[in-house]
């Protein structure tokens, strides 16, 4: 069980407070997942973008004596033990020499996407990321309390489903280890027990096969079962899907300057003008989105 | 006892309290365990910072107004208290509560009142699903809409509703009577559309004058239950 | 024709009383809905031994030498823990399921004793509160009954996730036991058949189960302590929760629990032994660094004092006892046998608590039937009883050398069969080998 939030800015002015007010936010909903934290920031760049993370004992030099060569325009930027690598490679070029490195995994790429989790509590985990310091346009995050597998990185959210989309998810599956290995057929990789890990493959799978997030979120209400309510970043936004039946929290707060939606409103209390906003439930089976 | 003096010099006879400033436990535990003799009987709560269980468990007849919006359980188990939140209130509010009055003048999110044996709660805006759920007889009248399973496994009480009602109302409902004066997307399990007479016209005619609503209530339809599930029997297998 | 008998072959797949169970449900096309637990033969306490003493190890002298018996009970959050005389409770049952005389007798056996009972799925009467001298009040799916001044009344607060009879089912009772007391405070109509809903109506989830908690403890000014109540299924993962979720003590129920109603197929098929759960439940507070800074309750077959000491030496705080407490009071006892054979049953196999109809006089509300049970004598027996357990319990902790019950452990224990040595992770008598062993 979790606390899952998102931001998304419709007024360029707060872009450079983006990681501020998703610190608050983050910090905020510790206490229902104090297990371990992430979260994705959107920020458009005219490169791709690889957001990985250094396993023990390996370091940046070491991940750019691996690489040397390989990519073209490279940039590093290291962010305590992750590394935000950005090159004009194509993402087909890139991938597979980042897959070769056993000693890194990949949290993430797009052209906008940089996704950063990790265990240990929320609070402690945005100020290892310096998450404060961040400026974007969209951003979600994540706290985790783990329901059923363990405490791990590889179980932490956001899930990377695809280039620049990632998602959160507050509830608990109940028909994960089935799909887990009907994907796994269908090629699809997991680290993790995780039940989000597969949701995420589940949508992933779907986006590789041309069907629009929208249509794959619709799919997944009748294929994904349990309780649910996910929020996806896409380049340009977000998405959020409750279930049917609706049990887990969610709540959006909209004014002019942004839409922000979290389990629960004490989340966003510290957001600006917030007690002006429209506050609203998403209802149950109803995909919305914002920014596609 | 010279800030009651105060107080009643300027004609000011409300208590604040601020919650960027105590905690709640402060402000519940107070409010809680009112000094009777006193005179205080009005109490004002700023900054509420979506903070849950805000006056849970009052039990005397003093008035408190929140001043913005609410988490979970506000006013939970409530005992006599009449509660204003000039706001929104997050999951629960009103659970359980015994007698009283609690007024939310925005929206309310999912299991408004759940539970509650007694008293009013009243919902200037919508309901989110589940209002009403398992409630035991309490009233709630909610000028917006509802929420999908509102009044699931209703045992008594009525829940009025001006608005529209989403799917599966009333599903396994016990002896709680919905009025409802929108369109209300799909019934429950055993619950039906019901007789509108004389005296249920009196009965929603007395709820709603008590909150000064101009609706008619000629113009509300009942539901209800149809009792059909009230024991066992082979032939509602495809209800369970 | 016996003669014949002898020599037939029965069916091991269809053996009578199945035979009989699937005829059954071809008459009445309903399932089989009935009381107390799991019949059927499961790994249990019996398969584990203690080792006592020996040329390493010395015992305590029976009745001088102290073993101290009491735990203190909710000290991680509350501000008035419990101190129980005796690790053992008397588990939820409630006033509904069972009669005002049943409930009066087990509040003056548990005071005697220095112990608590518990309410159940009606909420609590005021005869309970007066017979207990420690009463945990429970907070169900139903709410029936539920009220703060209870609430406030109580001397600890269990929130019920689950029961181990029906792990994700909720409560029920038959119209035939809904008298107009019963309908009264459930608020139900008389003489209707209950169904209770399976979840809470204003949470779901550990991470709601939080706030769910921190409310209890605003209304009740952070006094009480708070249990939450599962049934065995992923105990492991069910005992972290409780703990994140900000609970002070976790109940837990196995599979062999008893309920006062409900579908067999539940209480046989759905949950998992005693045994099996509550080692899940012991390693996942160690990983947490919660073990006895959490208390730990089980419930779910136990019997003897035996139960209990093993119990406590894999890991738990105190028990529970339901069905035994029942027994106790003189479920199955040998008397009035026209009576259960008007149920279609006998002493020792009667499970009709659902009828209302208990030739005892404990799971009814029929007050005829109560007459047949004296609250004061049958309270003596509850006292007995619990004396008994806490007597035996003591004898087994000071030969293995114990002055206090708490000092128990697993390296104190054998297991006779491979099942009960993988579930318990105790060693196979005469072997240094556990199967199984892994996460």
């Amino acid at each position: 069980m979790c606390g899952i939030v998102g931001i998304y800015l419709k007024n360029k002015k707060y872009n450079k407070q983006l990681g501020k007010l998703l610190t608050g936010m983050m910090n905020n909903m510790a206490s229902r997942g104090p297990d371990s934290a992430g979260f994705a920031v959107y920020n458009k760049s005219s490169k791709f973008k690889y957001t990985i993370c250094l396993k023990e004992n390996y370091d940046l030099k070491d991940l750019k004596k691996d690489l040397k060569n390989k990519l073209s325009n490279t940039k590093y930027k290291l962010i305590a033990d992750h590394v935000v690598i950005e090159s004009s490679s194509k993402p087909e070029k890139v991938l597979p020499n980042i897959k070769k490195i056993k000693e890194i995994d990949l949290v993430g790429y797009g052209k906008s996407i940089e996704i950063f989790k990790q265990v240990g509590n929320p609070k402690d985990v945005v100020k290892k990321f310096s998450l404060d310091k961040f400026s974007g346009s969209h951003a979600i995050g994540h706290t985790r309390m783990a329901t059923e597998s363990a405490i791990t990185t590889d179980g932490s959210h956001p899930y990377s489903t695809g280039e620049d989309e990632c998602l959160v998810h507050n509830g608990s599956l109940s028909n994960h280890n089935n799909l887990r290995r009907t994907l796994i057929k269908n090629g699809i990789e997991f680290k993790s027990q995780n039940d989000t890990e597969v949701a995420a493959g589940y949508i992933s799978n779907s986006l590789k096969n041309k069907t629009s997030l929208k249509d794959t979120l619709t799919n997944g209400l009748k294929d994904l079962d349990g309780f649910y309510t996910f929020i996806t970043g896409t380049q340009k936004g977000f998405a959020v899907l409750r279930d049917e039946i609706a049990c887990k929290p969610a709540v959006i707060a909209e004014t002019k300057d942004y839409v922000a939606i979290a389990s629960e409103f004490q989340a966003m209390a510290h957001l600006p003008d917030v007690n002006k906003a429209d506050i609203y439930e998403p209802k149950p089976g109803v995909v919305y989105s914002w920014g596609s | 006892m010279s800030r009651n003096l105060v107080w009643f010099i300027r004609g000011d006879l409300k208590m604040n309290f601020d919650l960027s400033k105590k905690t709640l436990s402060e402000v519940n535990s107070f409010l809680q365990k009112i000094d009777l003799k006193s005179n205080q009987r009005d109490f004002v709560i700023k900054n509420p910072l979506g903070n849950h269980a805000l006056c849970a468990g009052l039990q005397d007849e003093i008035n408190v107004t929140i001043k913005g919006h609410v988490g979970y359980y506000c006013a939970g188990m409530n005992k006599n208290a009449h509660i204003t939140v000039e706001g929104n209130v997050g999951t629960g509010v009103a659970e359980n509560m015994m007698s009283g009055i609690v007024h939310v003048k925005g929206n309310a999110s999912q299991s408004a009142g759940a539970t509650g044996h007694g008293g009013t709660l009243i919902i200037d805006g919508d309901a989110s699903s589940r209002c009403g759920i398992s409630m035991k007889g309490i009233d709630i009248i909610v000028k917006g809409s509802v929420g999908h399973m509102s009044a699931f496994m209703a045992q008594s009480g009525n829940l009025v509703i001006l608005g529209d009602a989403d799917e599966y109302l009333g599903d396994s409902i016990y002896e709680a009577k919905i009025y409802c004066l929108g369109k209300v997307k799909s019934l429950g399990a055993d619950c039906i559309e019901k007789e509108m007479n004389e005296k249920e016209i009196n009965n929603l005619s007395s709820i709603l004058k008590a909150q000064n609503i101009k609706a008619d209530p000629k113009k509300f339809k009942r539901y209800g239950s149809a009792r059909s599930l009230y024991n066992f029997k082979i032939d509602n297998v495809s209800n369970y | 024709m016996s003669e014949m008998k002898k020599n037939l072959k029965g069916f091991s797949t269809f053996p009578h009383d199945t035979i009989a169970e699937i005829q059954r449900s071809a008459r009445e096309g309903i399932y089989q809905i009935r009381g107390l637990g799991a019949k059927r033969k499961v790994p249990n306490f019996d398969d584990l031994v203690f080792l006592g003493a020996s040329a390493s190890r010395y015992p305590l002298e029976g009745y001088r030498e102290k073993c101290n018996t009491s735990v203190v009970i909710g000290d991680r959050f509350a501000k008035k823990p419990i101190t129980l005389d005796i690790p053992i409770t008397i588990a939820g049952m409630s006033f509904g399921a069972l009669g005002a005389n049943a409930k009066d007798a087990l509040g003056r056996g548990a005071s005697a004793m220095g112990t608590s009972t518990t309410t159940g799925d009606g909420g609590m009467t005021p005869e309970e509160r007066k017979s207990s001298k420690y009463l945990v009040y429970q907070l169900l799916p139903s709410r029936y009954g539920m009220n703060p001044d209870d609430l406030r009344k109580a001397d600890a607060i269990e929130v019920v996730v689950g029961q181990g009879a029906k792990p994700g089912g909720g409560g029920m009772l038959l119209g035939q036991k809904i008298n107009e007391r019963v309908a009264q405070m459930r608020n139900l109509p008389e003489g209707i058949d209950q169904r209770s809903a399976c979840r809470h109506p204003d949470w779901t989830g550990p991470d709601d189960l939080e706030i769910k908690i921190q409310e209890l403890r605003e209304i009740t000014n952070w006094e009480k302590p708070i249990y939450v109540k599962v049934g065995a299924a992923r105990a492991y993962y069910d005992t972290a929760l409780a703990v994140k979720a900000g609970a002070d003590v976790v109940v837990l129920d196995g599979m062999q629990g008893g309920t006062a109603a409900t579908q067999d197929v539940f209480i046989e098929h759905v949950g998992i032994p005693t045994l099996g759960a509550l080692r899940e439940a012991v390693d996942s507070l160690k990983e947490l660094n919660m073990h006895r800074k959490v208390q730990l309750i089980v419930s779910g077959g136990i019997r003897s004092g035996a139960d209990v000491a093993k119990a406590i030496a894999m890991g738990a705080d105190a028990v529970s006892i339901g069905s035994a407490a029942m027994i106790a009071l003189n479920c199955n006892a040998d008397m009035y046998p026209e009576d259960y054979e008007k149920l279609g049953t006998a002493a020792g196999y009667c499970h009709h608590c659902h009828t209302g109809r208990c030739p005892v006089g404990v799971a009814t509300q029929d007050p005829e039937l109560e007459k047949r049970l004296e609250p004061e004598l049958a309270g003596k027996r509850v006292k007995n009883y619990l004396a008994t357990l806490t007597l035996e319990l003591q004898t087994l902790a000071r030969a293995n050398g114990k002055s206090d019950v708490r000092n128990l452990e697993p390296e104190d224990l054998a297991a006779l069969t491979v099942e009960a040595a993988a579930m318990a992770r105790v060693p196979l008598a005469g072997t240094n080998w556990i199967p199984g062993h892994e996460r």
